[in-house]
């Protein structure tokens, strides 16, 4: 079967009720796990101190803050080419959990960098990148809501996602491209494999990471569910008021 | 039984603190706009077959 096939509302929802179960359990079973055994689980950190542990929520939400606006650059970007509705309505229903990780990302970086840095934030590259992304954020859910047409908000809104992939990119590179700023490059590089934490550390936090991007796609298909329902209400409700 | 965490606990309880009310908020918004939304849609479709 096709992937295309799941661009039927119909299919779409099948598919969705059989995976979430195990989307759900699996994903509050990893962030209790992670979250869990790095708070009592792990050791401090010869120079953080007891701050390491916020390792276990800043790491995971940063990277599903940029991960879901990639997600949502793809599903625009199948519904400008493509036109098909459950990958715009897909876009929407995930920026409300991208904003969520953006701002947990945001306040426990604030959090951690005030007594590490002594301060709770700097205009360094990526943390301005991330906040400008965190902007977008805002401007992309408030875009849907401001239009009316849903077909011309998923197109306005497609368009706005492909600008802010920009500082997307930025967030998750600014410190290989600048060199400069406060903030440390990535711990946990996936191209090279390089990682620079040790394994008292990395096990909880990979499972942490696995449990925030499980809850993500969890919610994403839950929500994606809750917009096609509404758009299917408000047809039925506009074509009885045609009757009418 | 919290471990020890020196100096720094404010910080890291803090962080865990805002952090799990935000998931936990943003959950239970999730299920329970679902949940109106599919109410919607039965009635909708309940006074659709009603209007023939």
């Amino acid at each position: 079967m096709s992937i295309w096939s799941y661009a039927n509302p119909v299919k779409f929802l099948a598919l969705s009720a059989r995976v979430q179960p195990v989307l759900w359990g699996a994903a509050g079973g990893c962030v209790c796990l992670g979250l869990i055994w790095g708070f009592f689980g792990t050791p401090d950190d010869a120079r953080q101190g007891s701050t390491v542990k916020i390792i276990y929520l800043h790491v995971p939400a940063a990277l599903m803050a940029i991960n879901a606006w990639f997600m949502m650059l793809v599903a625009s970007l199948i519904w400008l080419i493509r036109r098909h509705h459950v990958s715009a309505l897909a876009a929407k229903a995930a920026a409300p959990v991208g904003v969520v990780m953006t701002v947990i990302a945001l306040v426990t970086g604030a959090i951690w960098g005030q007594p590490m840095w002594g301060t709770w934030w700097a205009w360094d590259p990526r943390l301005t990148s991330f906040l400008i992304l965190f902007l977008f954020y805002l401007g992309y859910i408030a875009l849907w809501e401001a239009v009316e047409d849903p077909d011309t908000a998923a197109d306005l809104t497609s368009v706005l996602c492909l600008v802010g992939s920009v500082f997307a990119i930025l967030s998750r590179y600014a410190v290989n491209f600048w060199n400069q700023g406060l903030h440390q490059g990535t711990s946990v590089p996936v191209a090279t494999g390089g990682r620079t934490v040790a394994d008292v550390f990395w096990y909880p936090l990979l499972i942490s990471m696995v449990g925030f991007g499980l809850l993500f796609i969890a919610m994403v298909f839950y929500r994606t569910g809750t917009e096609i329902s509404l758009r299917r209400a408000a047809a039925l409700r506009a074509r009885s008021d045609g009757k009418a | 039984m919290l471990p020890e965490l020196g100096k720094y606990a404010a910080e890291v309880i803090s962080a865990y603190g805002v952090s799990i009310a935000m998931l936990l908020a943003l959950v239970v918004l999730t299920l329970r706009r679902g949940r109106r939304a599919r109410a919607t849609l039965r009635l909708a479709e309940q006074e659709a077959k009603r209007d023939g």
